[in-house]
């Protein structure tokens, strides 16, 4: 089906698309070849001369052993908290959708997390789970030192995961319970009469069916977990203890706006950018492949 | 194989009733239609018999073993739904393996009854396409394959044919028949096509809001409808229905109007009733007693129904197509007392007749 909108003259045509190319070019291509820019030069914390120097930031770069840390610390929790957000996301839709007790107020409530801002959640979570004064303190008392994000990376680690998985949860639920929804109830229902177990149904036929937000949602997480985490590793760990929880997007703000290098900051941003297109270049043109749209 | 047994059985939604207290018997390997215009709780009912509703009330027993707290799978019936509700990524042959897979039959074996299966209802060379590219009629069959492949004691039908069209329509019903003298199994269809219904049952039940109205044979119910509601809903056209009081017995009065009753109504004189007679059997002569003048023609190619008004309500005559009529024209036509049917227009019970002497072509009420 041809749905294309023709115009009489290309003038109008592009007044109407102005605005939204006007705020892509600020917001991004703009900053990017900025970015760029400063990522082939050696720049001067308070202005002043500029030298290009071609590629010598980034050899830095990657001749720097905290640099692969982060790396490796960015991939493990993009890899974590997505697992973590889109099992508990789908496990609380298909709740939601088999309406069992109070469904309607979770269906309101579980969005609620989305709708915070990170630096907020970060907040909350730095206060539930101090080690000795928080909610989860009492552990402490139990097994002592078992739980101390403070010293220990891993539990830092840990805290950051499932800080951004609460937050993230909110969104993937919402789109996993459309889905589920959106799967006609006979389906489900025929299914039954198959002689289909509850899991056994969601396993045949709501995920297959479900594989297309499935998809999405899979490269929403992935990329939100690499560029949107800041806010709440600034807030909760700082990028410790010993850099455990240094993601690369909060490794670029410490250097840049903290240790003032410019130019590495951009090196770095222009890496980071780098691996989310070509991240999100692989999934749609090798996982799409596998997915049934119904 | 399997008899169900339904009794008292209720249903609603909070405090909402939609089935009131249902009684039901259906015989191993009756082919049973529920009949009722939208609404009236037809399918709600089927659905509580597969066990895709909870029971709010009353038990459904299949053969002999109440199944209130059963699961759907455990109840050993097969569904076919309106929307055929077939599983979009599966191949054909995997939407009527399913329930096989899901039982854990051995690949082989369940490919060897998926292709005799397949076989039986058309679709051996479709086995690989997806239901997305097949056509109405086509899943339709996937659907009823799906639900043959179970063996199961009870087939139930959830209006079938009603996104079929015309053609298609007929052609599965015929079908559908066909594969119930087949197999045997007890069936239960829910249709609001008076003309499936006829076709396809046993027994008929009609319902209406959420009470049954009559269960009978398809004669049964053409013939002797039970109440007015059974009378007005079956068969096209519809019974024409006329307001009478009955001064004295023998004789009804529509307005001006005098209509000799002669086998008619134990009821007491002076009663109002409804006297209903369906088109097809009202004698039009020239010497008709009774006179309507035809506002349109409907010609139906065998026959042609003429439309008018006749004691003040809208009257319908069927007479055949060889006879010239037109608009504008007066009829004239009898009413034979035998084609009478009288009811209670106050409990649209119907009234029985009162046997007269010397008469035993009419059945006799109770």
């Amino acid at each position: 089906m041809d749905r294309r909108a023709t115009f009489k003259s290309t003038w109008l045509a592009f007044a109407l698309i102005a605005p939204q190319l006007i705020l892509v070019f600020i917001f991004f291509y703009w900053p990017a070849a900025q970015s760029l820019f400063w990522a082939l030069t050696l720049e001067a914390p308070f202005g002043g001369a500029t030298q290009f120097v071609g590629l010598q930031n980034f050899e830095t770069v990657f001749s720097d052993k905290l640099y692969w840390n982060s790396v490796r610390v960015s991939i493990l929790f993009a890899l974590s908290s997505t697992t973590l957000t889109m099992v508990m996301a789908l496990l609380l839709a298909s709740f939601v959708d088999r309406q069992l007790a109070g469904y309607r107020v979770y269906r309101f409530v579980y969005f609620w997390p989305y709708a915070i801002a990170a630096p907020a959640v970060g907040l909350a979570f730095r206060f539930i789970f101090a080690p000795d004064a928080g909610f989860v303190s009492s552990i402490n008392k139990v097994f002592p030192n078992l739980w101390n994000p403070a010293l220990d990376g891993l539990d830092a680690f840990i805290l950051i995961v499932i800080a951004n998985s609460w937050k993230m949860i909110a969104y993937s639920f919402i789109f996993f319970l459309a889905g589920l929804q959106a799967i006609p109830r006979t389906i489900t229902e025929a299914a039954a009469m198959d002689g289909a177990g509850v899991l056994r149904r969601l396993w045949d036929l709501q995920l297959p069916l479900l594989a297309p937000t499935f998809f999405f949602l899979l490269v929403i997480n992935i990329t939100e977990s690499f560029v949107d985490s800041f806010g709440i590793v600034d807030i909760i760990t700082g990028g410790g203890p010993a850099r455990a929880t240094d993601l690369m997007v909060f490794k670029i703000y410490s250097d840049g706006f903290k240790g003032l290098d410019y130019s590495m900051a951009a090196a770095q941003s222009i890496v980071l950018m780098v691996l989310v297109v070509s991240l999100t270049f692989v999934q749609f043109r090798y996982v799409e492949k596998r997915v049934h749209y119904a | 194989m399997a008899d169900i047994a339904i009794s008292n059985v209720t249903k609603s939604y909070g405090k909402t009733a939609v089935i009131h207290g249902v009684d039901l018997a259906i015989r191993d390997g009756e082919f049973v239609v529920i009949l009722g215009p939208s609404g009236c709780g037809k399918s709600t009912l089927l659905r509580m018999i597969a066990g895709l509703e909870e029971i709010s009330g009353g038990t459904i027993a299949i053969a002999g073993e109440a199944v209130n707290e059963k699961e759907p799978r455990e109840r050993g019936c097969a569904m076919v739904f309106q929307n055929y509700a077939l599983y979009p990524h599966f191949s054909v042959a995997e939407n009527i393996g399913y329930a096989l897979k899901v039982a854990g039959v051995a690949k082989a074996e369940r490919m060897r009854r998926v292709r005799e299966v397949a076989k039986s209802v058309g679709l051996e060379e479709y086995l690989d396409r997806k239901p997305s590219q097949l056509s109405g009629g086509q899943r339709q069959r996937v659907a009823m394959g799906r639900a043959m492949i179970r063996e199961p004691k009870v087939f139930l039908f959830d209006e079938p044919l009603s996104n079929l069209d015309a053609k298609l329509r007929v052609q599965m019903r015929l079908e559908i028949r066909k594969l119930h003298q087949r197999l045997g199994a007890t069936s239960v269809f829910v249709t609001h096509d008076q003309v499936e219904a006829m076709t396809l049952a046993d027994r008929i039940v009609v319902m209406n809001a959420g009470k049954i109205e009559q269960i009978g044979t398809p004669s049964e119910i053409y013939d002797r409808p039970e109440t007015l509601f059974v009378a007005g809903f079956i068969s096209s056209p519809p019974m024409n229905l006329l307001e009478v009081t009955i001064p004295v017995r023998g004789e009804a009065h529509a307005g001006d109007i005098v209509i000799s009753t002669p086998a008619f109504l134990a009821g007491k004189p002076g009663a109002a009733a409804m006297i209903g007679v369906r088109p097809e059997h009202l004698e039009i002569s020239a010497q008709g007693r009774f006179s309507l003048q035809a506002e349109f023609v409907e010609k139906l190619g065998s026959v042609q129904l003429v439309h008018g008004s006749f004691a003040g309500r809208d009257f319908i005559l069927q007479c055949p197509a060889t006879q010239p009529v037109a608009a504008g024209q007066r009829l004239l036509f009898d009413i034979p007392a035998a084609a009478m049917h009288a009811f209670d227009p106050a409990t649209g019970a119907r009234i029985p007749k009162v046997q007269p002497a010397g008469r035993q072509n009419e059945p006799v009420a109770a």
